[in-house]
């Protein structure tokens, strides 16, 4: 009945942990959440981490749709009034002041546009209001960069890297004395902020980072020596979070190691140089420079987060921004879409509107459901952090993932259907498209981020499954019990009823294929974690289609709280929310059977092979080994 | 002078939204629809702040009748500088059959009740299209008018102010207390800036009703039909110049 347990190589939590550790952007607890979490890394062996994330649990088979269900509202009815004033102004600024083509021509954003936007108060949305911030939460938030990402990608980036990264840190992580010495002049605009990990070096891999401070030998600075490619807002900015190495010594055994720590460091410190600004493919405007240490004498009161917990700071820093970027694509979506509908209900070609095409009819509905996804994710993800839950990291990283193609995705569409139109640059969607490559690429690339979900979620799902094992050889009968009794039903096809029941009752049928989705879904993860034990870290082939399954079960899922939330309200796009959802959710449930099929099917499984194959001999034979037909 | 200013904030459908006309007829869509200050009224809440700043006027009191979401136009007439609000509540339909007059009597028991030298309006709605209040709020307070202003200046108890007329200019002086409605070059409106519309919120909105005022709201006309403009005739394109004048002949146009 239960599988034989006995041999079974689990996810060791050390060999993930390294392993994770190789994944930039990799959020990972909070240093205050630190001591806390190694008592429950002791304590694991007993008893799993409870989580309350959808796809945490989706690792082990079960629906926990405490985040999903209903759909969250970040905004109370003040929130939402101060929203509904909001959102006009910054509307209007990018309508009627900001030039993205003029920014994207110069490669600069015009001294007179920055003024307008720290006036507008863009540089502190977040920021609380005694530091002279806006002050709003993470869904108010979430709307107006939906609005900057609407017009013009390059000025969020340039927003984004100040606040979202630039001073998070400051903000998730300072004491007071730095909140209260650095965020009043950034929040407004005054000086501005970046965020300093990546290496020439170091890119993924951020815990590689070569930069270095150590103790003055009066101790009261760090000296700081290093550099950092690709700053956003290097060139410029007047306050870093910077990221280094420092050696810290272990008081139980006397070793001494370097560990990554974060800070605060300001150009003026003194030997902080920077170089000329990069010329690149999209988000021209947005300053990218690398930035030099050199014997920097950073205090030592400017640590932040504590000493030795900088990886930590950096990715929760990550962590906390990804809804943002998924808020801002979803702007950028509604933006491309909006053009090509212009479009497509303008142009006439054989005679008809090109609109009544189903080329054109498909093109359109899909680029409809991409967003709605995208835009149902960014408002999920930022209400549930509103209140309060801190068990999102895998759905931030899907949906900066999601948002990042989907928005690619769309905008390309959107090309297509202006035919040449889309290519000329008088339409802005090419600067649009150029604009949005970088989305998967910087804050953690898509790849690594597909790897942390399914490696996180393995992880959590080999917590579970070691606890079985324990039960099984100590005979602690209630949890066999419990396990077997599931699993029978699971056997003899009796499942539990849906167990995503909150769905309206128009969107059953894919609430209940969701529902076994997520069952087939965890037994495809115990029997991987079964046959590969801890060697499924290097399976990436398998991996990323774990990822890919999980990915597209959570969107169905964000789909039809979201559609039954306009369902039982009926309101006026009701249906046509749930026509998004239904077809949405149809074409997702038939990539999950193959995604899931994939990870053991023998005819897949020697195609991944065969590809790793290829790709090692490309390499080894540095291009395509092949010559043409001709031979010439 | 230290002026206190009366300025009518009117929350109408938003300038760029195409309007749409209820299936039955009724009237126009709101629901879902977004609303914002009507551009004249800006212009006043932007003139009255204007005064404040030059030290012209000592307090700004906005004022809004209409639903409950009124209160988010007089937010943006507080983050644009005004100091205090006044929001009269009228549920939607009542707010249908609403007319100038009603706004008017409003204004000007309110202009008594808080001691106002100066009423600012805009010249109208871009909604309805009045014009009215401005001139009936002047005519109850038997105040002196001054409409339809593209400038004003304040001189020792009175107001020198310009009036587009067709064709020119005139320049008026009116004795305060007065009521003026702001044209559309009087000025440009600043924006409400994000950390204003936050430190707004602290300021303070009185709720009243109609009958506070002693005014009485009951429809005094009833809405038979509300059209759509005609759509217009698809044009056609000719081949040349003999074509254009054949088609017109034609047509009965030459
Ligand atoms: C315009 C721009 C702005 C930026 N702004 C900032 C900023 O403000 N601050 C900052 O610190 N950084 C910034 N960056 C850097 C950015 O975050 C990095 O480029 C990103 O982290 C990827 O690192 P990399 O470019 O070194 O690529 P690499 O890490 O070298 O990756 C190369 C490729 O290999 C893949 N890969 C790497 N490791 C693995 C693995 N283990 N398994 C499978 N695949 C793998 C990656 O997915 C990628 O496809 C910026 C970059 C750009 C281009
Ligand atoms: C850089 C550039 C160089 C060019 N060079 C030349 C050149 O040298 N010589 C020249 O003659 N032309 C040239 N062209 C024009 C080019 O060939 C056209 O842009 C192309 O044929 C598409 O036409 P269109 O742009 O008018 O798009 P449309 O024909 O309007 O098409 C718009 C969209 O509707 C779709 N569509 C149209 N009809 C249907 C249908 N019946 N069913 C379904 N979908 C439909 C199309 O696939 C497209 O997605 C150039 C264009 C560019 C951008």
């Amino acid at each position: 009945m239960l599988r034989s347990g006995r041999n079974l190589q689990l996810l060791s939590k050390n060999v993930v942990r390294e392993n994770l550790r190789l994944l930039s952007s990799t959020p990972q607890p909070s240093p205050k959440d630190a001591t806390k979490k190694v008592a429950k890394e002791r304590t694991l062996d007993k008893k799993p981490v409870k989580s309350s994330s959808f796809v945490m649990n989706l690792f082990i088979g079960s629906s926990n749709t405490a985040q999903v269900f209903p759909f969250p509202d970040g905004l109370n009815t003040e929130h939402k009034e101060t929203l509904g004033v909001l959102v006009d102004p910054v509307q209007k600024f990018f309508e009627e002041v900001n030039d993205a083509a003029l920014n994207d021509s110069q490669s600069a954003v015009p001294e007179a546009t920055t003024q307008g936007l720290r006036e507008l108060g863009a540089f502190g949305l977040q920021a609380p209001v005694e530091y002279n911030g806006v002050g709003l939460n993470n869904t108010q938030y979430a709307r107006l960069v939906e609005t900057v990402g609407g017009f013009d990608l390059g000025v969020g980036i340039f927003l984004g890297a100040h606040q979202s990264i630039g001073f998070k840190g400051i903000t998730l992580f300072g004491t007071e004395e730095q909140k209260k010495k650095y965020l009043p002049k950034v929040a407004t605009g005054e000086q501005f902020a970046a965020f300093c990990l990546t290496e020439p070096s170091s890119g993924s891999d951020a815990n590689s980072i070569r930069t270095r401070a150590v103790l003055s030998p009066d101790g009261k600075h760090y000296i700081l020596n290093g550099s950092k490619i690709w700053i956003s807002n290097g060139g410029f900015a007047e306050v870093m979070t910077v990221f280094a190495q420092t050696p810290i010594t272990d008081p139980a055994t006397g070793e001494t190691k370097d560990k990554v720590t974060a800070f605060i460091v300001e150009r003026k410190f003194g030997g902080v140089t920077s170089g000329p600004p990069e010329k690149k493919m999209g988000i021209k405007c947005s300053n990218t420079a690398e930035v030099y240490y050199d014997n920097v004498p950073v205090p030592i009161e400017n640590v932040l987060g504590g000493v030795g917990q900088g990886f930590k700071v950096a990715m929760n820093i990550l962590n906390n921004g990804r809804f943002g970027m998924a808020a801002a694509l979803s702007g950028t979506m509604k933006a491309s879409t909006k053009t090509a509908i212009q479009h497509a209900t303008a142009r006439v070609q054989f005679g008809r509107r090109i609109d009544s095409y189903g080329t054109i009819q498909e093109k359109l509905a899909r680029m409809a459901m991409l967003h709605y996804v995208t835009e149902s994710m960014a408002y999920m993800i930022s209400s549930n952090m509103d209140k309060g839950s801190t068990d999102f990291q895998l759905e931030a990283a899907i949906s900066k993932v999601f948002a990042s193609e989907a928005a690619w995705n769309v905008t390309d569409e959107a090309i297509q259907i202006l035919g040449g139109n889309g290519f000329m640059s008088a339409n802005g969607l090419e600067k649009v498209l150029r604009d949005l490559r970088i989305f998967r690429i910087f804050e953690g690339t898509n790849d690594i981020l597909r790897l942390f979900v399914a490696l996180t979620g393995l992880q959590y799902a080999g917590g579970h499954l070691k606890q079985l094992q324990k039960a099984v050889k100590s005979g602690n009968v209630g949890v066999i019990l419990g396990e077997a009794a599931k699993r029978a039903k699971r056997t003899v096809g009796l499942r539990q009823s849906n167990s995503l029941s909150e769905v309206h009752p128009k969107l059953a049928l894919q609430a209940q294929l969701t529902s076994k989705a997520v069952e087939g879904f965890g037994i495809t993860v115990e029997s991987l974690l079964i046959k590969h034990g801890k060697n499924i870290l290097d399976e990436q082939f398998l991996l990323n289609r774990v990822a890919a399954a999980a990915i597209d079960i959570y969107a169905n899922v964000v789909v039809l709280s979201r559609a039954t939330r306009a369902l039982n309200m009926n309101i006026s796009s009701a249906n046509h929310e749930e026509m998004l959802a239904r077809v949405w959710c149809n074409e997702a449930l038939d990539r999950i059977q193959l995604n899931l099929t994939a990870v053991k099917s023998q005819s897949q499984l020697s195609n991944f092979s065969t590809m790793s194959q290829i790709a090692k001999e490309m390499c080894e034979h540095g291009g395509l080994i092949q010559q043409n037909p001709l031979g010439i | 002078m230290s002026l206190r200013i009366l300025v009518g904030c009117k929350r109408v459908i938003d300038y760029a939204v195409k309007i749409r006309v209820k299936p039955d007829k009724s009237g126009v869509i709101t629901e879902g629809v977004k609303h914002s200050m009507n551009p004249f009224d800006e212009i006043a809440i932007e003139e009255a702040v204007r005064m404040k700043e030059k030290k012209i006027a000592k307090e700004i009191v906005a004022f809004s009748c209409g639903p409950t979401q009124c209160q988010e136009t007089l937010r943006t007439a507080l983050a644009m500088g005004a100091d205090r609000g006044i929001h009269v509540e009228v549920s939607g339909p009542e707010y249908e059959t609403l007319q100038p007059l009603h706004i008017s009597k409003m204004l000007a028991k309110l202009a008594k009740d808080e001691q106002i030298d100066l009423i600012i309006v805009g010249k109208q709605a871009i909604d309805d299209d009045c014009n009215q209040t401005a001139q009936m709020t002047a005519a109850l307070l038997d105040w002196p008018q001054a409409t339809s202003a593209s400038k004003i200046e304040a001189k020792d108890g009175s107001l020198q102010v310009v009036r587009e007329i067709d064709g020119g200019l005139e320049t008026i002086k009116v004795k305060l207390p007065s009521v003026v409605s702001a044209d559309l070059r009087l000025n440009e409106p600043r924006y409400a800036t994000l950390p204003n519309i936050m430190k707004a919120k602290k300021k303070p909105i009185k709720k009243l009703a109609p009958k506070d005022l002693g005014v009485d709201v009951s429809p005094r006309i009833q809405v038979v039909t509300v059209e759509e403009p005609p759509v217009r005739q698809a044009g056609a394109k000719v081949e040349n110049v003999d074509a254009v004048i054949e088609k017109l002949k034609a047509l009965g146009h030459a």
